[in-house]
């Protein structure tokens, strides 16, 4: 049977992918951030996963406001990764697992959870940062994924309980699964920060430094802030925190603390990074 | 469940929903459509024939026409479509930043980062 072995929350902005690509790992201002990593992949490298349920939000790569769905699931063999109008180069291919993928679908939908499916999927930096960050080398892809990518662009977003029920989901999809598989989750985005308007470089340790400590035993009272609540306390794109909410619902009621990192600020964000073990 | 009731504002945030993303959608559309190069080069080649093609409405041409961010947002953008637009001028998110809070960029720098204090 199919078992989620543990979770990753990190951070996903844009800056930490360039970052990467100039290689600024012991430079002043990045290493704090970065050098929360390694901890992470050597869990990795222990717990050998064969896939990574990869929980983001897509920031007008793949969707734009014609459509816009609540929740979407890759299905697709790859997921490619495309220009999001920097002029950046795209990586290499993600490999999927699209038996996993319906899987996971079907008993979404058996669950009420009403998604969109997609055969075809560009990932964006949302994706592609955390799988960098924790997969460092980019001519290897050891890990399968899938991609699961909600709306955080155009209000009315879903409910942090929502979210957190959609894990829940999740996990039990993952649990029915027949073949023998390790699967992670990651949760993408956040913590705290806003980019737009006169309240824009909004960081709030305090409540990030909260969410850090509660979402391992007391998810549910994250999931009791409602979207305006999170907006208001984290910042307009710190209301991510629906994405960690989503990968710690997958993993059960009791988890482990591995590993666990923040800083600020790290472009315009406080940057958050944990690890977390399934239950045995 | 019902619609849910208004909330109070929060201070210098619009809350991007149905009412901004409809204000909003030809200027949007156009900056989504800066994900391909060939839109980015035809956009710096002729703007204003650029605006046109999308439909743009006078008060979104003349806020990209100024670069100004909020003036952009009040108008129906999106942060994360005009994300393309500011990347494409060779500007980040905290050069924004600053420009929206009326700060040199030195200066906003040193506001995120007193944050960790």
């Amino acid at each position: 049977m199919a078992k989620i072995v543990g979770g990753v929350t990190t951070s996903h902005i844009p800056a930490i992918g360039n970052a990467i690509a100039n290689e600024l790992f012991e430079d002043p201002y990045w290493k704090p951030f970065f050098d929360g990593y390694p901890k992470a992949r050597e869990w990795l490298a222990e717990v050998k996963p064969d896939v990574a349920i990869v929980v983001y939000n897509d920031h007008g790569l793949n969707f734009f406001l014609d459509k816009m769905p609540t929740f979407s699931i890759g299905a697709a063999p790859e997921y490619q990764n495309k220009d999001e109008g920097w002029g950046l180069k795209p990586l290499p291919p993600y490999p999927g697992d699209p038996e996993l993928s319906w899987h996971i679908i079907e008993s979404l939908v058996n669950d009420e959870f009403d998604i969109c499916s997609c055969q075809e999927m560009a990932v964006d930096h949302g994706f592609t940062v955390p799988m960098a960050l924790l997969w460092p080398d980019q001519t290897q892809r050891p890990v399968r994924t899938i991609p699961v990518a909600v709306n955080t662009v155009q209000h009315p977003l879903p409910t942090p309980a929502r979210c957190l029920k959609l894990g829940e989901a999740i996990g039990r999809a993952v649990a029915s699964y027949p073949k023998d598989l390790k699967v992670v989750v990651l949760g993408t985005g956040g913590l705290s920060h806003q980019l737009d308007g006169e309240r824009a470089g909004f960081i709030n340790k305090d409540f990030d430094l909260m969410c850090l400590e509660k979402i391992v035993d007391e998810p549910e009272a994250l999931a009791k802030y409602s979207i305006h609540d999170l907006v208001r306390l984290a910042g307009a794109q710190g209301a991510e925190l629906i994405l960690w909410l989503i990968m710690r619902g997958a993993l059960g009621r009791k988890v482990a603390k591995v590993h666990s990192n923040y800083h600020i600020p790290i472009s315009n964000t406080g940057a958050g990074l944990l690890v977390l073990e399934s239950a045995a | 469940m019902s619609a849910p009731t208004p909330h109070e504002p929060i201070p210098g945030t619009t809350i991007f929903d149905g009412r901004m993303a409809m204000k909003g959608y030809p200027l949007n559309k156009m900056c989504y459509s800066f994900n391909e190069a060939a839109a980015r080069q035809e956009f710096l080649a002729d703007e204003d024939a650029y605006c046109a093609k999308f439909g743009l409405t006078d008060e979104q041409k003349t806020a990209i026409r100024e670069r100004n961010a909020l003036a952009l947002l009040a108008a129906g953008g999106n942060i994360y479509y005009l994300a393309k637009f500011i990347g494409m001028l060779g500007l980040n998110v905290q050069d924004i930043g600053a420009q929206q809070t009326g700060m040199t960029v030195e200066e906003f720098k040193a506001k995120l980062k007193a944050a960790g204090n």
